[in-house]
């Protein structure tokens, strides 16, 4: 053994120590959780949650509009990208930093405007208002335009000399290039419908529209002091993320540690 | 057939500009213009000059919101980048279980606000909470939690018989309760933006600090902050402007009316919200937005200039 190997092995020791500690604090409240959830009544709680107030319906919403979302998105987003990246037009610098300058501005900002818009287009608790407002995502648009851009324009020239199509390219040869960076922005745009909040208890009031998030805190809010029930309830709330969390861990920590995301 | 390929790229760009305008350009703006108007329940009452801005200023409320904003943020952000920082670099090198422990620390972050709120809310439950039931099997005093409105520094400071009031009685255990969450959640994310940061630090740099002697210290003072600089630049503006944001923590673990016990966690974007939708006060709320806003942009500003002198870009 090396000398000081008997310090590197303290060291290594303490730092798994260390490391441990810090992931026993982040699973703890996960696991309370599902223990409580547990506690008088066992699974029946999960019943008894799910029955008392409309969470298949909740869910069903949720799925909807996120569904919904990420379509429109990933047209708007890759169609914008696409002429930001290939396409040479005038404005077109101007309109990008249009785009962008809206990312500068977070949400609560400009909440109430919003809501007014809305009701005047009299969207105000429906989808409409659930869905549209989010179809096109700056955010995606840029991390998008940045991929396609590192297509090489000679590939482009070639193909349009061939007589294929602007759209046919995008559909063709574009869009199977950047399997890794548009599961990136769906996995986002998931994440992000899914755990929406503020705008979705703003523009909605009735439980028919309530998605999964805003049911679930005014659950809260009825059961306040029915501990077993609420956690029942927060655990299939948020199974399905930490499902897909799972599932898709690498790549979800890589697109995030890449690319730094706005929620 | 010219005209129209002249235009193609604009008809690409069409639909997303058309929401973008209508829901984020628009509402922007609007929310400058509604902030000099009376705009209520009843509708568009006329221009009213800077009097919302005027009523801002004699508004106890509104000051008492921005005081927990910056506590908040003072509470939040630090914690945010030392914590984060200290296990990122615990990570470093090939760590067997380094993506274990990441997978773990990644777990409250895509999580949603709320399900996590409503977790915490039972954690920190002062009658049965797990979070109480430690400290009295532990020999301790049981705490209020997110009911207790008086200040950390007033409940630090009594039982030696001093009283700070106001200001320096600090933010109330409600607050510091919801801060612990934030930097609970956050933590993941920060954590791995911070190893992607060390992992732009090339190693022949350490080998050199070690072939000169240099002690972790010195290597940490001399190599790795220096280098880290954009990376802890970038953690800093974000968790100032998340910490800013934050409404659902605080919307379902001390639910309205209110803002926590004596408004103690009413911070100004929860205050915003109620001003709009409970009161249906557009002007108003927007004339806090236009200020919420400019301070985030005074703050980005600001962050930015200290960096430009600060941060060393390799």
């Amino acid at each position: 053994m090396m000398p000081g190997g008997g310090r590197t092995l303290a060291l290594t020791i303490g730092k798994h120590f260390l490391l441990v500690l810090g992931g026993v604090i982040m699973l703890l409240p996960f696991l309370w959780m599902v223990n409580t959830s547990l506690q008088q009544g066992g699974l029946g709680n999960y019943v008894e949650a799910w029955t008392k107030v409309p969470f298949g319906r909740y869910f069903l919403n949720t799925l909807i509009v996120t569904v919904l979302t990420l379509a429109g998105v990933l047209v708007t987003s890759s169609l914008a990208a696409y002429a930001f990246a290939t396409m040479k037009f005038p404005g077109r610098s101007t309109l990008f930093l249009l785009f962008l300058s809206t990312m500068m501005v977070p949400q609560p900002v400009y909440l109430a405007p919003s809501y007014v818009i809305l009701s005047k287009l009299g969207w105000i608790n429906t989808y409409m208002a659930l869905i549209v407002p989010w179809t096109a995502n700056v955010f995606t648009v840029f991390l998008l335009r940045q991929h396609f851009r590192t297509i090489p324009r000679t590939l482009y020239e070639a193909a349009i000399l061939d007589g294929c199509g602007r759209l046919k390219y995008l559909w063709k040869v574009v869009l199977p290039l950047s399997k890794s960076v548009l599961i990136t922005v769906i996995l986002f745009n998931i994440i992000g419908s899914w755990n929406s909040f503020m705008w979705p208890l703003v523009v909605t009031h009735s439980e028919e529209l309530r998605v999964l998030q805003v049911g679930l805190s005014y659950f809260n809010q009825e059961q306040s002091s029915n501990f077993h029930l609420l956690m029942a309830a927060s655990t299939f709330s948020t199974m399905p993320l930490i499902v897909l969390f799972l599932a898709a861990q690498k790549r979800i920590v890589a697109s995030y540690s890449r690319s730094g995301m706005k929620d | 057939m010219r005209i129209r390929s002249k235009l193609a790229p604009y008809f690409y760009i069409l639909p997303a500009l058309v929401i973008v305008l209508v829901f984020r350009t628009l509402p922007i703006l609007s929310s400058f213009t509604a902030s000099f108007t009376d705009y209520d329940i009843g509708g568009f009452h006329g221009f009213v000059g800077l009097s919302n801005y005027g009523r801002m200023l004699s508004d106890a409320r509104f000051w008492q919101s921005v005081l927990n904003t910056v506590y908040f943020v003072l509470g939040v952000v630090p914690a945010s980048i030392l914590i984060p920082l200290f296990l990122a670099i615990l990570l470093r090198r090939k760590l067997a279980g380094k993506s274990f422990y990441r997978t773990l620390y990644f777990l409250p972050v895509v999580t949603s606000a709320v399900a996590i709120s409503v977790v915490w809310s039972w954690l920190f439950n002062p009658e049965a909470g797990p979070i109480n039931q430690m400290i009295t099997a532990l020999g301790g005093e049981p705490l209020q939690w997110l009911r207790e409105p008086r200040g950390i520094f007033e409940m630090m400071l009594s039982p030696l018989g001093i009283h700070p009031k106001g200001i320096l009685a600090g933010p109330s255990l409600a607050l510091v309760s919801l801060m612990i969450v934030s930097v609970w959640k956050s933590t993941g994310y920060n954590t791995v933006l911070f190893l992607a940061g060390l992992e732009n630090i090339p190693d022949t740099y350490y080998e050199a600090a070690r072939l000169d002697g240099a002690g972790r210290w010195g290597t940490f003072r001399h190599i790795t902050w220096p280098l880290l600089s954009p990376t802890t630049y970038y953690v800093l503006i974000m968790s100032t402007i998340i910490s800013f944001k934050t409404f659902a923590l605080v919307y379902v673990m001390t639910p309205p009316p209110g803002g926590g016990p004596l408004g103690t966690t009413n911070v100004i974007v929860f205050y915003l919200f109620q001003k709009a939708f409970d009161r249906f006060d557009i002007g108003y709320a927007s004339a806090i937005s236009v200020f919420l806003f400019l301070i985030l942009l005074t703050l980005t500003i600001i962050q930015r200039r200290v960096a430009g002198k600060k941060v060393h870009y390799s």
